[in-house]
Protein backbone atom coordinates (compact mmCIF):
# COMPACT_ATOMS: atom_id res chain seq x y z
CA UNK A 1 0.00 0.00 0.00
CA UNK A 2 1.26 3.39 -0.99
CA UNK A 3 1.39 5.94 2.18
CA UNK A 4 -0.36 9.49 1.17
CA UNK A 5 1.75 12.65 1.52
CA UNK A 6 1.52 13.25 4.89
CA UNK A 7 0.27 10.56 5.57
CA UNK A 8 -3.13 11.88 4.87
CA UNK A 9 -6.05 9.29 5.16
CA UNK A 10 -8.03 9.89 2.14
CA UNK A 11 -10.92 6.91 3.37
CA UNK A 12 -12.75 5.87 6.30
CA UNK A 13 -12.04 2.34 7.57
CA UNK A 14 -7.98 2.90 8.11
CA UNK A 15 -8.44 2.68 11.84
CA UNK A 16 -10.49 -0.45 11.45
CA UNK A 17 -8.23 -1.97 8.64
CA UNK A 18 -4.97 -0.97 11.50
CA UNK A 19 -5.41 -3.94 14.75
CA UNK A 20 -4.11 -2.40 17.71
CA UNK A 21 -4.56 -5.59 19.97
CA UNK A 22 -1.49 -6.69 19.74
CA UNK A 23 -0.28 -4.14 22.41
CA UNK A 24 -2.56 -6.10 24.72
CA UNK A 25 -0.32 -7.72 27.76
CA UNK A 26 -3.68 -8.71 29.93
CA UNK A 27 -6.86 -10.03 27.78
CA UNK A 28 -10.41 -9.90 29.64
CA UNK A 29 -12.34 -12.86 29.92
CA UNK A 30 -15.75 -12.77 30.54
CA UNK A 31 -17.36 -15.21 33.07
CA UNK A 32 -20.33 -15.56 31.69
CA UNK A 33 -22.32 -17.24 34.30
CA UNK A 34 -21.45 -14.23 36.62
CA UNK A 35 -23.05 -11.63 34.44
CA UNK A 36 -25.44 -9.72 35.46
CA UNK A 37 -26.68 -7.84 31.98
CA UNK A 38 -25.38 -4.30 33.88
CA UNK A 39 -23.63 -3.12 30.79
CA UNK A 40 -21.01 -1.36 32.93
CA UNK A 41 -18.20 -2.96 30.98
CA UNK A 42 -19.77 -1.96 27.51
CA UNK A 43 -20.47 1.76 28.85
CA UNK A 44 -17.00 2.15 30.55
CA UNK A 45 -14.49 0.54 27.62
CA UNK A 46 -12.74 3.25 26.01
CA UNK A 47 -12.24 1.53 22.59
CA UNK A 48 -15.35 0.61 22.37
CA UNK A 49 -14.48 -2.96 22.06
CA UNK A 50 -17.32 -4.56 23.95
CA UNK A 51 -20.62 -5.05 22.15
CA UNK A 52 -23.26 -8.36 23.10
CA UNK A 53 -23.42 -11.26 20.51
CA UNK A 54 -26.34 -12.93 19.39
CA UNK A 55 -27.37 -14.61 22.35
CA UNK A 56 -27.14 -11.01 24.09
CA UNK A 57 -24.08 -11.88 25.91
CA UNK A 58 -21.19 -9.59 26.52
CA UNK A 59 -18.07 -9.98 24.37
CA UNK A 60 -14.49 -8.65 23.44
CA UNK A 61 -13.37 -7.55 20.31
CA UNK A 62 -9.73 -9.03 20.59
CA UNK A 63 -8.19 -7.18 17.59
CA UNK A 64 -8.97 -4.24 19.24
CA UNK A 65 -8.74 -4.59 23.29
CA UNK A 66 -5.93 -3.27 24.42
CA UNK A 67 -5.83 -5.00 27.54
CA UNK A 68 -6.66 -1.78 30.08
CA UNK A 69 -8.96 -3.55 32.52
CA UNK A 70 -11.40 -0.73 32.95
CA UNK A 71 -14.10 -3.32 32.26
CA UNK A 72 -12.91 -5.92 35.20
CA UNK A 73 -12.44 -2.68 37.02
CA UNK A 74 -16.09 -2.06 36.48
CA UNK A 75 -17.94 -5.25 36.64
CA UNK A 76 -19.91 -5.42 39.48
CA UNK A 77 -20.05 -9.05 40.31
CA UNK A 78 -16.34 -9.75 39.14
CA UNK A 79 -17.26 -11.42 36.45
CA UNK A 80 -14.39 -10.65 34.16
CA UNK A 81 -10.75 -11.81 34.55
CA UNK A 82 -7.65 -10.32 33.10
CA UNK A 83 -5.73 -13.31 32.29
CA UNK A 84 -2.20 -12.78 31.22
CA UNK A 85 -1.60 -13.55 27.67
CA UNK A 86 1.17 -16.10 26.56
CA UNK A 87 1.73 -15.78 22.63
CA UNK B 1 6.35 48.62 -12.34
CA UNK B 2 9.01 47.65 -10.10
CA UNK B 3 10.47 50.33 -8.03
CA UNK B 4 13.74 51.58 -6.46
CA UNK B 5 13.30 52.66 -3.06
CA UNK B 6 15.36 52.28 0.46
CA UNK B 7 14.66 50.90 3.47
CA UNK B 8 15.42 48.33 6.25
CA UNK B 9 15.42 44.45 6.12
CA UNK B 10 12.43 43.98 7.73
CA UNK B 11 10.38 46.37 5.16
CA UNK B 12 12.09 44.65 2.58
CA UNK B 13 10.86 41.21 3.75
CA UNK B 14 7.07 42.89 4.52
CA UNK B 15 7.17 44.39 1.10
CA UNK B 16 7.78 40.96 -0.51
CA UNK B 17 4.57 39.00 1.64
CA UNK B 18 2.90 41.77 0.14
CA UNK B 19 3.62 41.26 -3.45
CA UNK B 20 3.14 37.46 -2.99
CA UNK B 21 -0.28 37.65 -1.99
CA UNK B 22 -0.24 36.00 0.94
CA UNK B 23 -3.53 34.56 3.03
CA UNK B 24 -2.47 34.17 6.47
CA UNK B 25 -0.15 35.75 9.03
CA UNK B 26 0.25 34.24 12.46
CA UNK B 27 3.07 36.06 13.76
CA UNK B 28 4.24 36.84 17.72
CA UNK B 29 6.58 40.24 17.91
CA UNK B 30 10.43 39.20 18.87
CA UNK B 31 13.02 41.21 18.40
CA UNK B 32 15.04 41.58 15.89
CA UNK B 33 11.79 40.31 13.96
CA UNK B 34 9.07 43.22 15.09
CA UNK B 35 9.64 45.43 12.24
CA UNK B 36 8.61 42.41 10.30
CA UNK B 37 5.37 42.21 11.50
CA UNK B 38 4.77 45.63 11.97
CA UNK B 39 5.08 46.90 9.09
CA UNK B 40 3.06 43.91 7.77
CA UNK B 41 0.16 44.86 10.54
CA UNK B 42 0.81 48.02 8.76
CA UNK B 43 0.50 47.52 5.44
CA UNK B 44 -2.79 45.38 6.18
CA UNK B 45 -4.57 48.04 8.53
CA UNK B 46 -4.05 50.86 5.42
CA UNK B 47 -5.56 48.44 3.29
CA UNK B 48 -2.51 47.63 1.12
CA UNK B 49 -3.50 43.79 0.55
CA UNK B 50 -5.86 41.38 2.38
CA UNK B 51 -4.86 38.91 4.29
CA UNK B 52 -6.19 37.16 8.07
CA UNK B 53 -3.64 38.79 10.92
CA UNK B 54 -3.82 36.03 13.66
CA UNK B 55 -2.35 37.58 16.65
CA UNK B 56 -1.17 34.60 19.20
CA UNK B 57 0.31 34.44 22.45
CA UNK B 58 3.30 32.61 21.77
CA UNK B 59 5.59 31.51 18.51
CA UNK B 60 4.16 27.88 19.05
CA UNK B 61 0.83 29.14 18.84
CA UNK B 62 1.70 31.00 15.83
CA UNK B 63 3.76 28.21 13.85
CA UNK B 64 0.23 26.05 14.95
CA UNK B 65 -1.78 28.47 12.93
CA UNK B 66 0.09 28.91 10.45
CA UNK B 67 0.18 25.20 9.92
CA UNK B 68 -3.85 24.96 10.29
CA UNK B 69 -3.91 27.73 7.77
CA UNK B 70 -1.93 25.94 5.48
CA UNK B 71 -3.49 22.88 5.61
CA UNK B 72 -6.35 24.56 4.28
CA UNK B 73 -4.36 25.30 1.00
CA UNK B 74 -3.97 29.19 2.06
CA UNK B 75 -0.59 31.05 1.06
CA UNK B 76 1.03 31.86 4.87
CA UNK B 77 3.60 33.10 6.38
CA UNK B 78 5.23 33.60 9.69
CA UNK B 79 8.48 35.74 11.52
CA UNK B 80 10.68 34.81 14.45
CA UNK B 81 14.19 34.64 16.22
CA UNK B 82 16.17 33.10 18.44
CA UNK B 83 13.98 32.35 21.80
CA UNK B 84 10.65 32.07 19.40
CA UNK B 85 12.44 29.94 17.07
CA UNK B 86 12.93 27.66 19.75
CA UNK B 87 9.77 27.38 20.97
CA UNK B 88 8.49 26.53 17.84
CA UNK B 89 10.73 23.48 17.74
CA UNK B 90 8.39 21.04 18.12
CA UNK B 91 5.99 22.16 15.48
CA UNK B 92 8.20 22.80 13.02
CA UNK B 93 8.52 19.13 12.60
CA UNK B 94 4.74 19.04 12.38
CA UNK B 95 4.64 22.02 9.66
CA UNK B 96 7.23 19.88 7.52
CA UNK B 97 6.03 16.10 8.19
CA UNK B 98 2.55 17.48 7.11
CA UNK B 99 4.19 18.73 3.69
CA UNK B 100 3.10 22.37 4.29
CA UNK B 101 4.68 25.40 2.11
CA UNK B 102 4.74 27.61 4.85
CA UNK B 103 7.32 30.26 4.35
CA UNK B 104 8.71 32.05 7.89
CA UNK B 105 11.78 34.48 8.20
CA UNK B 106 14.20 34.49 11.11
CA UNK B 107 16.15 37.08 12.15
CA UNK B 108 18.78 35.36 13.07
CA UNK B 109 19.55 36.14 16.89
CA UNK B 110 22.12 34.25 19.67
CA UNK B 111 20.13 31.89 21.84
CA UNK B 112 19.84 32.84 25.52
CA UNK B 113 21.67 32.02 28.14
CA UNK B 114 23.00 35.07 29.01
CA UNK B 115 20.14 36.77 27.19
CA UNK B 116 21.33 38.61 24.43
CA UNK B 117 19.16 40.08 21.59
CA UNK B 118 22.01 40.23 18.89
CA UNK B 119 23.07 38.61 16.20
CA UNK B 120 24.66 35.16 15.42
CA UNK B 121 23.25 32.19 13.47
CA UNK B 122 22.86 29.76 16.22
CA UNK B 123 19.14 29.47 16.64
CA UNK B 124 18.22 28.63 13.06
CA UNK B 125 21.43 25.96 12.45
CA UNK B 126 19.61 23.90 15.53
CA UNK B 127 17.07 23.31 13.51
CA UNK B 128 18.62 22.02 10.61
CA UNK B 129 17.51 18.93 10.84
CA UNK B 130 13.66 19.48 11.31
CA UNK B 131 12.70 19.03 7.55
CA UNK B 132 12.68 22.88 6.55
CA UNK B 133 14.50 24.37 3.41
CA UNK B 134 16.62 27.18 4.58
CA UNK B 135 18.29 29.95 2.68
CA UNK B 136 20.88 32.30 4.43
CA UNK B 137 20.82 35.58 2.46
CA UNK B 138 23.43 38.43 2.38
CA UNK B 139 21.39 41.78 2.24
CA UNK B 140 18.20 43.54 2.28
CA UNK B 141 17.48 42.79 -1.96
CA UNK B 142 17.98 39.63 -1.30
CA UNK B 143 15.56 38.83 1.94
CA UNK B 144 13.11 40.47 -0.45
CA UNK B 145 13.61 38.07 -3.40
CA UNK B 146 14.11 35.38 -1.22
CA UNK B 147 10.45 35.57 0.36
CA UNK B 148 9.74 35.38 -3.38
CA UNK B 149 11.97 32.22 -4.16
CA UNK B 150 10.99 30.26 -1.15
CA UNK B 151 6.78 30.07 -1.90
CA UNK B 152 8.11 28.73 -5.32
CA UNK B 153 10.26 26.23 -3.92
CA UNK B 154 7.89 25.74 -1.19
CA UNK B 155 5.07 25.24 -3.45
CA UNK B 156 6.44 23.35 -5.60
CA UNK B 157 4.22 19.86 -5.96
CA UNK B 158 7.52 17.71 -6.09
CA UNK B 159 8.86 19.29 -2.81
CA UNK B 160 5.72 21.10 -0.58
CA UNK B 161 7.85 21.35 2.56
CA UNK B 162 7.90 24.80 4.53
CA UNK B 163 11.23 26.85 3.84
CA UNK B 164 13.06 28.89 6.06
CA UNK B 165 14.64 32.37 4.86
CA UNK B 166 17.25 33.34 7.03
CA UNK B 167 18.89 37.02 7.37
CA UNK B 168 20.89 38.32 10.05
CA UNK B 169 19.22 40.11 12.42
CA UNK B 170 20.07 44.16 13.05
CA UNK B 171 22.62 43.72 10.46
CA UNK B 172 20.15 43.07 7.75
CA UNK B 173 16.55 43.59 9.52
CA UNK B 174 17.35 47.31 10.60
CA UNK B 175 19.97 48.37 7.92
CA UNK B 176 18.76 50.19 5.23
CA UNK B 177 19.95 49.61 1.80
CA UNK B 178 18.69 50.73 -1.34
CA UNK B 179 15.62 47.90 -2.80
CA UNK B 180 14.48 47.49 -5.65
CA UNK B 181 10.75 46.34 -5.05
CA UNK B 182 9.44 44.27 -8.19
CA UNK B 183 6.09 44.78 -9.95
CA UNK B 184 3.32 42.85 -8.08
CA UNK B 185 1.81 41.66 -11.92
CA UNK B 186 5.43 40.04 -12.56
CA UNK B 187 5.42 38.17 -9.31
CA UNK B 188 2.21 36.79 -10.03
CA UNK B 189 3.36 35.26 -13.03
CA UNK B 190 6.30 33.79 -11.40
CA UNK B 191 4.40 32.83 -8.20
CA UNK B 192 1.07 30.90 -9.44
CA UNK B 193 -1.84 30.09 -6.99
CA UNK B 194 -0.99 27.34 -4.30
CA UNK B 195 -2.10 24.10 -5.12
CA UNK B 196 -2.10 22.13 -2.32
CA UNK B 197 -2.90 18.65 -3.25
CA UNK B 198 -3.94 17.52 0.59
CA UNK B 199 -5.69 20.47 1.32
CA UNK B 200 -8.53 20.16 3.71
CA UNK B 201 -11.69 20.48 1.48
CA UNK B 202 -15.17 19.23 2.42
CA UNK B 203 -15.76 17.94 -1.02
CA UNK B 204 -12.63 15.73 -0.55
CA UNK B 205 -12.56 15.37 3.13
CA UNK B 206 -9.16 13.74 4.80
CA UNK B 207 -7.61 13.02 8.18
CA UNK B 208 -4.19 15.36 8.40
CA UNK B 209 -1.51 14.66 10.97
CA UNK B 210 -2.91 11.20 11.89
CA UNK B 211 -0.94 8.43 13.52
CA UNK B 212 2.17 6.72 11.70
CA UNK B 213 2.87 3.79 13.26
CA UNK B 214 5.85 1.98 13.24
CA UNK B 215 4.64 0.40 9.73
CA UNK B 216 4.59 3.65 8.10
CA UNK B 217 6.45 6.41 9.48
CA UNK B 218 9.69 5.38 7.67
CA UNK B 219 8.12 5.73 4.62
CA UNK B 220 6.84 9.53 5.54
CA UNK B 221 10.24 10.27 6.69
CA UNK B 222 11.97 8.94 3.36
CA UNK B 223 9.09 11.05 1.52
CA UNK B 224 10.29 14.34 3.29
CA UNK B 225 14.07 13.46 2.23
CA UNK B 226 13.20 12.23 -1.09
CA UNK B 227 11.38 15.70 -1.74
CA UNK B 228 14.36 17.49 0.33
CA UNK B 229 16.68 16.02 -2.50
CA UNK B 230 14.01 18.02 -5.20
CA UNK B 231 14.13 20.94 -3.32
CA UNK B 232 18.08 21.38 -4.68
CA UNK B 233 16.81 20.94 -8.49
CA UNK B 234 13.28 23.46 -7.64
CA UNK B 235 15.78 26.40 -5.60
CA UNK B 236 18.33 26.15 -8.66
CA UNK B 237 15.19 26.58 -11.48
CA UNK B 238 13.76 29.04 -9.35
CA UNK B 239 16.38 31.31 -9.18
CA UNK B 240 17.03 30.69 -12.63
CA UNK B 241 13.57 31.79 -13.63
CA UNK B 242 13.66 34.46 -10.90
CA UNK B 243 16.80 35.88 -12.87
CA UNK B 244 15.07 35.52 -16.38
CA UNK B 245 12.10 38.01 -15.09
CA UNK B 246 13.51 40.51 -12.55
CA UNK B 247 16.72 40.38 -14.17
CA UNK B 248 18.94 38.78 -10.96
CA UNK B 249 19.49 35.71 -8.83
CA UNK B 250 22.03 34.30 -6.56
CA UNK B 251 21.78 30.50 -7.50
CA UNK B 252 22.13 27.75 -4.45
CA UNK B 253 25.79 29.05 -3.82
CA UNK B 254 27.79 32.24 -4.60
CA UNK B 255 31.57 31.92 -5.75
CA UNK B 256 33.73 34.99 -5.56
CA UNK B 257 37.12 35.93 -6.60
CA UNK B 258 36.94 31.85 -6.65
CA UNK B 259 39.25 31.44 -10.53
CA UNK B 260 41.97 29.69 -8.97
CA UNK B 261 42.06 30.41 -5.71
CA UNK B 262 44.17 27.81 -3.10
CA UNK B 263 42.24 29.13 -0.57
CA UNK B 264 38.34 29.69 -0.11
CA UNK B 265 36.82 30.89 2.67
CA UNK B 266 33.35 29.47 3.30
CA UNK B 267 30.32 31.24 4.97
CA UNK B 268 26.87 31.89 5.28
CA UNK B 269 24.68 35.23 5.58
CA UNK B 270 25.56 39.10 5.17
CA UNK B 271 29.14 38.60 6.89
CA UNK B 272 29.53 37.64 2.98
CA UNK B 273 30.09 41.44 2.24
CA UNK B 274 32.82 42.25 4.26
CA UNK B 275 34.67 39.12 3.25
CA UNK B 276 34.43 40.28 -0.17
CA UNK B 277 35.68 43.75 1.18
CA UNK B 278 38.70 42.17 2.51
CA UNK B 279 39.39 40.18 -0.37
CA UNK B 280 38.85 43.79 -2.37
CA UNK B 281 41.33 45.72 0.20
CA UNK B 282 43.74 43.16 0.53
CA UNK B 283 43.91 42.71 -3.19
CA UNK B 284 43.75 38.75 -2.17
CA UNK B 285 43.35 35.74 -4.74
CA UNK B 286 41.72 34.49 -1.76
CA UNK B 287 38.13 33.47 -2.65
CA UNK B 288 34.52 33.22 -1.15
CA UNK B 289 32.42 30.63 -1.35
CA UNK B 290 28.90 31.47 0.00
CA UNK B 291 26.14 28.94 0.98
CA UNK B 292 22.95 30.36 0.44
CA UNK B 293 21.09 26.90 0.84
CA UNK B 294 22.42 25.19 3.74
CA UNK B 295 19.35 22.45 3.62
CA UNK B 296 18.87 20.45 1.19
CA UNK B 297 22.98 21.00 1.92
CA UNK B 298 24.15 21.45 -2.33
CA UNK B 299 26.60 18.85 -1.77
CA UNK B 300 27.67 18.03 -5.06
CA UNK B 301 27.60 22.10 -6.11
CA UNK B 302 29.71 22.67 -3.24
CA UNK B 303 32.51 20.03 -4.29
CA UNK B 304 32.60 21.80 -7.50
CA UNK B 305 33.20 24.89 -6.92
CA UNK B 306 36.00 23.43 -4.28
CA UNK B 307 37.73 21.29 -7.15
CA UNK B 308 41.03 23.53 -6.95
CA UNK B 309 41.07 24.65 -3.44
CA UNK B 310 43.80 23.83 -1.34
CA UNK B 311 43.12 25.36 2.01
CA UNK B 312 39.38 25.75 3.29
CA UNK B 313 38.60 28.49 6.41
CA UNK B 314 34.79 28.48 7.33
CA UNK B 315 33.78 31.67 8.79
CA UNK B 316 30.40 31.07 10.68
CA UNK B 317 28.23 32.37 13.54
CA UNK B 318 27.68 29.36 15.22
CA UNK B 319 29.54 26.31 17.56
CA UNK B 320 28.50 22.70 18.01
CA UNK B 321 29.21 22.62 21.62
CA UNK B 322 30.96 20.04 22.78
CA UNK B 323 32.45 19.31 19.26
CA UNK B 324 34.83 22.61 19.53
CA UNK B 325 33.28 23.36 15.89
CA UNK B 326 30.90 24.94 13.89
CA UNK B 327 27.75 22.92 11.63
CA UNK B 328 28.89 24.45 8.47
CA UNK B 329 32.58 22.85 9.20
CA UNK B 330 31.67 19.60 10.34
CA UNK B 331 29.66 19.29 7.39
CA UNK B 332 32.34 20.54 4.87
CA UNK B 333 34.43 18.00 5.96
CA UNK B 334 32.10 15.23 5.64
CA UNK B 335 31.05 16.14 2.56
CA UNK B 336 34.58 16.55 1.50
CA UNK B 337 35.54 13.26 3.08
CA UNK B 338 38.51 11.27 1.24
CA UNK B 339 39.36 14.36 -0.94
CA UNK B 340 43.05 16.60 0.51
CA UNK B 341 41.40 19.51 1.22
CA UNK B 342 42.43 21.09 4.45
CA UNK B 343 39.42 22.06 6.32
CA UNK B 344 39.97 24.78 8.42
CA UNK B 345 37.53 26.57 11.37
CA UNK B 346 37.19 30.44 12.31
CA UNK B 347 33.84 30.48 15.10
CA UNK B 348 32.88 34.51 14.92
CA UNK B 349 30.16 37.21 15.77
CA UNK B 350 28.37 34.96 18.15
CA UNK B 351 25.91 36.61 20.25
CA UNK B 352 26.41 39.85 17.77
CA UNK B 353 30.24 40.47 18.10
CA UNK B 354 31.44 42.77 15.13
CA UNK B 355 33.41 40.84 12.84
CA UNK B 356 36.04 43.40 11.19
CA UNK B 357 37.79 43.15 7.83
CA UNK B 358 40.68 42.53 10.26
CA UNK B 359 39.39 39.02 11.76
CA UNK B 360 39.03 38.02 7.82
CA UNK B 361 42.40 39.22 7.49
CA UNK B 362 43.31 36.71 10.29
CA UNK B 363 41.30 33.97 8.89
CA UNK B 364 43.01 34.10 5.89
CA UNK B 365 46.93 34.35 6.95
CA UNK B 366 46.28 31.52 8.86
CA UNK B 367 44.84 29.48 6.02
CA UNK B 368 47.79 30.86 3.73
CA UNK B 369 49.98 29.50 6.63
CA UNK B 370 48.48 25.95 6.38
CA UNK B 371 48.98 25.88 2.51
CA UNK B 372 52.44 26.97 2.97
CA UNK B 373 52.29 23.48 5.48
CA UNK B 374 52.97 25.77 8.63
CA UNK B 375 50.97 24.07 11.99
CA UNK B 376 48.05 26.35 12.53
CA UNK B 377 44.89 26.13 15.18
CA UNK B 378 42.12 23.98 13.50
CA UNK B 379 39.56 26.28 14.76
CA UNK B 380 40.38 29.79 15.89
CA UNK B 381 37.68 31.91 17.49
CA UNK B 382 38.02 35.42 16.30
CA UNK B 383 38.04 38.49 18.72
CA UNK B 384 38.02 36.32 21.59
CA UNK B 385 39.16 38.11 24.81
CA UNK B 386 41.64 35.48 26.08
CA UNK B 387 42.17 37.67 29.11
CA UNK B 388 38.37 37.39 29.66
CA UNK B 389 38.50 33.35 30.24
Amino acid sequence: MKVDIAACITEPGSSERNKTGGWRVFKPVVHQERCIDCGSCWIFCPEACISRNEAGEYVVDLDFCKGCGICANECPTEAIEMVLEEK
Amino acid sequence: MPHRDVMHGSRAVAEAVKLCDVKVIAAYPITPQTHIVEDIAEMLANGEFDAEYIMVESEHSAMSACIGASATGARTFTATASQGLALMHEVLWIASGMRLPIVMVNANRALSAPINIWNDQSDSIAERDSGWVQLYVETCQEALDSVIQAYRIAEHQDVLLPVMVCMDGFVLTHTVEPVEVPDKEQVRRYLPELRLPHALDPEHPVTMGSLGDPNYYMECRKQQEIAMEHALRVAEEADEEFRRVFGRGYGILEEYNMQDAEVVLVTMGSVAGTIKETIDMLGSDVGLLRLRMFRPFPKEAVRRALRNAKVVNVIEKDVSMGFGEGALMTELKSVLYGSDIRILGTVAGLGGRDITTEHVRQAIERAERALRGERVEEVAWAGLKEEAL
